[in-house]
């Protein structure tokens, strides 16, 4: 009963999102008053239903239902209940369903938060979402249907597959959807200005909080990922360049890029037909990381069961959203152009040249992420593309990007000259030189051009972001610094820690695989490795081997690791990694497989400053919400209010 | 600076990171492409000497084994398409789901000695997952087995 509530929840929600779809966007198109007064509720409506219907799913799980095939192929009764939660979006179905939710709840949110919209803007943007939710919908309940029922009932369930049960994974596809649904919003926001004819600064300080917020989420996603990967797959890498990251990894370029562009269009009311197109290529590139996760037509550790049709209608799906906006833009852009003077040096084009080499990154990691597609279409073969084409095309070109993050911060807008930005960095120059070159030799015992390299820009982000904090500072105090401020110099100073841990990672990381028997050691990076023997485990649902690894440096006990090697009811085996984690370095310790008479083969790491790497998406992430929370939004948001209200009365 | 002068910076600046990008591109693709062998092709000499590729079938049941290098850890098993097969080489620990009778890729470059000496093996990722490329080159040794049989049994 509870699940046909579901689904019936569920079409209800595919009409309404229909009639969200189509009725405000033709009302506000030929003037129909009571058409453009549809949007608002038929959007809270469709919230209210698909959360009934994900409630419903959540039920499910929770009671076992195995008459349901989706809970049958994704829980078991001995899975805990947390893990019953979480399964909900262990796979294809729910996690659609999630989608869907997540969208709806971001247009509910524009419904409360962006009250002083004129009614037509209004219209035009949950018209636009409720396009967007309609094509979902229609996915969900025509091919990828959860509440499918399985007659008769399975007795037991299939299990979750055990990678996914973990913390991690239970919060990273939650706030990655909210970072790619996010982007949908100020996609529907240039949408709707291009169809009302009105692109100024209005739209670009409405669109930015929300473009701001959708980037936090995607931010934390993927480094809820990169982190998930790295304790959990055991193979102590925390990027693998796979098409899944990247599908992840392009729209938050691109939507890093978009950031920087709404700053410049709200300012200056400049580049606004490149926001417009932005903010396009943004959502579209989250819709085309959907496709290539779902679709299953590449192979990577997210492999998620593969159907042709799924992959043909988010295919179809994603050709119509982009089609259909570019041609849109086509026929508008050419009255959108921006009437706003700067020169070469200037504030400006520094965040010109931001966005260039962000979407020229975007369109190289594009290329080698579809290249195999393209090539075995073609008929040329089965062919991968592996990280070191990733790392030979991102490190070059995001290179002078950091370097230009720390002149562009202080150049001023609309016209400087190189002589007056050379002045305000030539110390912060002199300084991470110095201090970058010195690093590798005196804290990591090992000098590397390399190492130097990576040291010297973080250098050059932390000092010239700190110089920039002082010069906004002069003659009002710290405390003066709007949040606005603050969000950029902590987003900046994220990016800082953040080439902090991946350069020192990357050179100074130490890894052996070894063959230990109990009682022998083994030396990495300075530490003794001492292997007592492994013990048998027992969990709720799987056995398995736990390993005890006491680490010393110079006779002291450092840390003692307890690695697992679990095998999970389903038949799955997993590695749980033994991590001790540090602010300077983490000590890593895997089961890999049983050699006979005691001894095991273990792979053991030692990986200075990985932790700077989530900790640097973490600032970022935190320069965000900063940001979003500025208070010329809110100042924006009552303002307008009180004067429609005036013009009301 | 007259406006002409400065749309003509405007492009240059675009210009020039476009080709950096398109020659770091090109060079890196040229560099890091590795396209798949199944052991058939690479019996018949088709898989490059000198480049590094992929090796996919499944593992010979019975073929695995350790050899004995004191810590080091090493494992060598045969990779088959059920027409031929390849021995492979490789020094580290192997993925959980690695198994006898199930699908593998390994990546590396062919040894003198004809074993194929693997950097990185790949192991499906759950148990009902096959990686197409191996699904595809099984389905070809197949073929070319029954072919075989067939022009035995005409002679």
């Amino acid at each position: 009963m509870i699940p046909e509530l579901g689904h019936f929840a569920l079409i209800l929600a595919l009409v309404v999102a229909l009639v969200q779809g189509v009725f405000p966007l033709v009302g506000a198109h030929r003037g129909y008053a009571s058409w453009v007064a549809l949007a608002r509720p038929a959007s809270r409506l469709q919230f209210l239903l698909l959360l009934v219907s994900f409630s419903c799913l959540t039920w499910s799980f929770l009671k076992s239902d195995f008459s349901v095939l989706y809970v049958a192929q994704n829980s078991n009764t001995r899975l805990p209940e947390i893990f019953k939660f979480s399964a909900v979006w262990g796979a294809h179905e729910g996690s659609l369903l999630l989608w869907a939710l997540i969208l709806s709840a971001w247009t509910a949110a524009v419904t409360l938060f962006g009250r002083s919209l004129s009614p037509l803007m209004m219209a035009r943007v949950l018209g636009v979402l409720g396009l967007v939710a309609t094509g979902f919908l229609a996915f969900l309940t025509f091919t990828s249907n959860p509440f499918e029922r399985l007659v008769p009932a399975a007795a037991e369930g299939r299990d979750l597959n055990p990678l996914l049960q973990d913390i991690g994974l239970i919060m990273h596809p939650p706030m990655l959807y909210m970072g790619y649904v996010g982007f949908a919003i100020p996609f529907a926001f240039a949408i709707a200005a291009m169809l009302g004819g009105r692109l100024d600064a209005a739209w670009a300080r409405w669109s930015r909080p929300w473009t701001q917020i959708a980037w936090v989420f995607l931010t934390l996603g993927i480094a809820l990922g990169s982190w998930w990967a790295y304790y959990e797959l055991g193979w102590g890498g925390w990027w693998f360049w796979d098409p899944v990251e990247n599908a992840s990894f392009m729209p938050w370029l691109a939507g890093t890029a978009l950031m920087h562009s709404l700053a410049v269009t709200e300012k200056r009311g400049a580049f606004k037909a490149w926001t417009v197109l932005l903010a396009i290529f943004t959502f579209s590139l989250s819709l085309l990381g959907t496709f290539l996760v779902r679709s299953g037509v590449l192979t990577s550790v997210h492999a998620f069961a593969s159907d042709p049709s799924r992959g043909l209608f988010i295919l179809l799906f994603l050709a119509a959203v982009v089609g259909s906006s570019l041609a849109l833009y086509a026929a508008r852009a050419s009255k959108v152009r921006s009437r706003v003077h700067f020169e070469p040096v200037s504030r400006e084009a520094a965040l010109l040249l931001n966005n260039v080499i962000l979407v020229v990154t975007t369109v190289s990691i594009l290329l080698g992420t579809l290249y195999p597609l393209i090539v075995d279409a073609l008929g040329g073969g089965k062919i991968s593309v592996g990280p070191p084409y990733f790392n030979a095309v991102f490190i070059p070109l995001t290179t002078p990007l950091v370097i230009l993050l720390g002149a562009g911060t202080l150049a001023r807008w609309k016209r400087d000259r190189f002589a007056d930005i050379w002045a305000k960095v030539r110390l912060a120059f002199v300084a991470s030189l110095v201090f970058g070159l010195a690093f590798p030799a005196v804290a990591m015992g090992g000098f590397s051009w390399r190492a130097a390299l990576g040291m010297t820009l973080a250098f050059w982000v932390f000092f010239t972001t700190l110089k920039a904090v002082r010069d906004s500072a002069r003659g009002r105090g710290i405390g003066g610094l709007s949040l606005s401020q603050w969000g950029m110099a902590l987003g900046h100073l994220g990016v800082g820690v953040f080439i902090v841990g991946v350069t020192l990672t990357s050179i100074y990381s130490t890894e052996k695989d070894v063959r230990l028997e109990p009682g022998d050691t083994y030396e990495l990076g300075g530490y003794l490795f001492h292997f007592k023997g492994t013990t048998h485990l027992k969990g709720p649902n799987y056995e398995g081997d736990r390993g005890e690894v006491v680490v010393t440096r110079e006779g002291e006990v450092v840390a003692t690791l307890y690695p697992e090697k679990r095998n999970y009811l389903s038949g799955m085996p997993m590695t749980e990694a033994g991590i001790d984690a540090g602010l300077t370095r983490d000590l890593f310790v895997a089961l890999g497989e049983p050699l006979g008479d005691g001894a095991w083969a273990v792979r053991l790491y030692h990986k200075p400053f990985v932790r700077w790497i989530w900790l640097g998406a973490l600032i970022m992430a935190l320069g965000g919400v900063c940001s979003a929370l500025d208070r010329r939004y809110r100042v924006l948001a009552r303002r307008q209010r009180e004067a429609l209200a005036g013009g009301v009365a | 600076m007259k406006p002409r002068h400065k749309r003509l910076a405007f492009l240059m600046a675009g210009l020039v990171v476009l080709a950096a990008a398109a020659w770091l591109v090109f060079r890196a693709l040229g560099d890091n492409l590795s396209y798949f062998f199944s052991p058939t092709e690479v019996v018949e000499g088709k898989a490059p000497h000198n480049h590094v590729f992929r090796l996919g079938g499944l593992v010979q049941p019975g073929s695995f084994r350790r050899e004995d290098q004191g810590q080091e850890v090493v494992a060598r098993f045969v990779v088959t398409d059920n027409h031929q097969s390849v021995e492979v080489r490789y020094a580290g620990i192997l993925p959980d789901l690695f198994q006898e009778g199930q699908g593998v890729i390994a990546q590396g470059r062919m040894g003198p000695d004809g074993v194929f000496l693997a950097d990185e093996v790949l192991a499906k990722h759950d148990e009902t997952y096959m990686p197409p490329e191996v699904a595809e080159a099984l389905e070809e040794g197949h073929r070319r087995g029954i072919a075989e049989m067939a022009k035995g049994g005409g002679k």
